[in-house]
């Protein structure tokens, strides 16, 4: 049963059988605007929690998404490359950016929940 | 630049009213975007017309039996060869002809023009054009006004709806239509398009006129760059700096030839003396060869790795559907065809150098 989170950054991960599939969230997506261009990870990339994942890049600016626990990435989604707007139009479905395997479960607890990160952006 | 200084527009009631996403900029809390978003914003104005507030620059009228003789010694120019309504793009150059501000002076009488100036240098120009002003018999005014930009090819059509008359108006002709109001035919996106000086109460009006029309949507500070980085438009404080001459901006069509041969004004001998040497770097404009933009900031090299330039202004062309950008390179480089090498986040971005603009400007000249 996949379990969902949230991250202060405006990031969420869906986390199913130690494998989160990570994106950001429908506030980031509207702060960022329209965007051209999702550079994408490396399969097998290993990533320590805070390190840049992904970069997103909007018509006027480019902005890092952060690995929001420790992992491997498995998995980039390549159709992004295609059409970047995905990510703006369906921020927690099809527009995911990456999956990781997790390397420290416990991670996980520092995360907020929904109801808590309703509450943080107001 | 944000904090208790930060300066509003008059008219913010309006835009927050409208939806709008506010940033900082040149000191002023600006609209960035409305709820369409940079991409349909860009093209609503290449399609029918935007309508902008540009409030956060600065009008400055320049009057008096010396004023030629002032603008003439400020800027590269021959103010007194300009017919009543000509406007002209020019600067404000430093004694080593570096770009202080550039602007665009309109005649609007024997003894009177227009200096409209960007808000980054609006301070600066105004220190500048006065203290210069002491030794002529002229006088510089700051105008408080409201400034409205609307652009595209509709815009002609959606003023006279709102009962303003624009017929004979060319391009880079500016005119005094009422009682404080100020009104060329120029703009900032390569489209056909007006700005307007105005006083407040007016603009309201205006504005709510305007905005009955369908084809007229407000347009944010965020499509205002894209839009002028396709149609080749230089961005003080980016593109354009103290430290850049008009000869490596490619902007000496702007001088006229007699101008730059004897004019007086400040920062002629320097340009003349890089005009007889050559400019060193030239401002061109490239073209990314992927999806990923590159943005100003970036360092551009030749195929063997050697330092080339830097961008000075990047990001996406909504119109032209990839990613466009402007920047200098040394001028043996500056030809079409030439490979370069844009730097971003450590990958090696593959660029062209293109002609400038990327989209077709579309002014209304005759």
């Amino acid at each position: 049963m996949a379990k969902t989170y949230f991250t202060e950054d405006h990031e969420w991960l869906r986390v199913e059988g130690g494998v989160a599939t990570v994106g950001i969230t429908d506030y980031a997506q509207e702060q960022l605007g329209d965007l051209v261009f999702v550079e994408l990870p490396e399969i097998g990339r290993k990533l320590a929690k805070g390190d840049t994942a992904v970069v997103v890049e909007s018509v006027k600016a480019a902005s890092d998404v952060y690995a929001p626990v420790d992992g491997e990435i498995t998995e980039a989604n390549g159709s992004l490359s295609a059409d970047p707007s995905l990510v703006n139009s369906a921020a927690t479905g099809d527009g995911w950016l990456w999956k990781m395997k997790l390397a420290n479960e416990s991670q996980l607890d520092s995360l907020l929940d929904e109801a808590a990160y309703k509450a943080h952006i107001g | 630049m944000t904090g208790e200084d930060t300066r509003h527009l008059p008219l913010e009631d309006l835009h927050q009213a409208a939806g709008a996403r506010f940033g900082a900029f040149a000191g002023w809390s600006m609209p960035l975007t409305y709820p369409p978003g940079v991409m349909k914003e860009h093209l609503h104005t290449r399609e029918h017309a935007g309508l902008f507030d540009i409030s956060h620059m600065k009008l400055f009228a320049v009057s008096g039996p010396g004023a030629a003789a002032l603008l003439n010694r400020a800027c590269p120019l021959d103010a007194g060869a300009l017919e009543a309504s000509q406007s002209k793009y020019t600067f404000f150059l430093n004694e080593a002809a570096g770009i202080i501000d550039d602007l665009i002076v309109t005649r609007l009488g024997d003894d009177r023009f227009m200096v409209v100036a960007n808000a980054g240098n609006a301070v600066e120009d105004e220190k500048h054009l006065r203290a210069l002003a002491a030794g002529f018999d002229a006088k510089v005014e700051p105008l408080d006004r409201v400034f409205l930009a609307i652009q595209g090819p509709d815009a002609w059509a959606a003023l006279a709806r709102a009962g303003i008359e624009t017929g004979s108006l060319l391009f880079m002709h500016g005119i005094e239509p009422r009682q404080n109001w100020f009104m060329s035919r120029s703009g900032y996106t390569g489209e056909d398009g007006f700005e307007i000086g105005l006083p407040e109460a007016d603009a309201r009006g205006l504005v709510a006129k305007l905005l009955e029309d369908e084809r007229v949507q407000w347009i944010g500070l965020a499509a205002r760059d894209s839009l002028r980085l396709e149609a080749g438009l230089c961005l003080h404080g980016q593109d354009l700096t103290p430290e850049i001459d008009p000869a490596s901006a490619g902007l000496m069509w702007a001088i006229p030839k007699e101008v730059r041969a004897a004019g007086h004004f400040i920062g002629a001998d320097a340009l003349r003396s890089i005009l007889d040497r050559g400019a060193p770097q030239k401002r061109v404009g490239l073209k990314p060869d992927s999806r990923q933009p590159v943005r100003a900031g970036a360092a551009l090299v030749d195929a063997d790795g050697n330092p080339a330039g830097h961008v000075t202004s990047g990001g996406f062309g909504p119109s032209t559907g990839h990613p466009v950008a402007m920047g200098y390179i040394n001028t043996a480089l500056a030809k079409p065809g030439t490979k370069l090498f844009a730097d971003v986040r450590g990958t090696k971005i593959p660029v062209d150098i293109a002609a400038l603009p990327f989209t077709p400007h579309r002014y209304r000249k005759g």
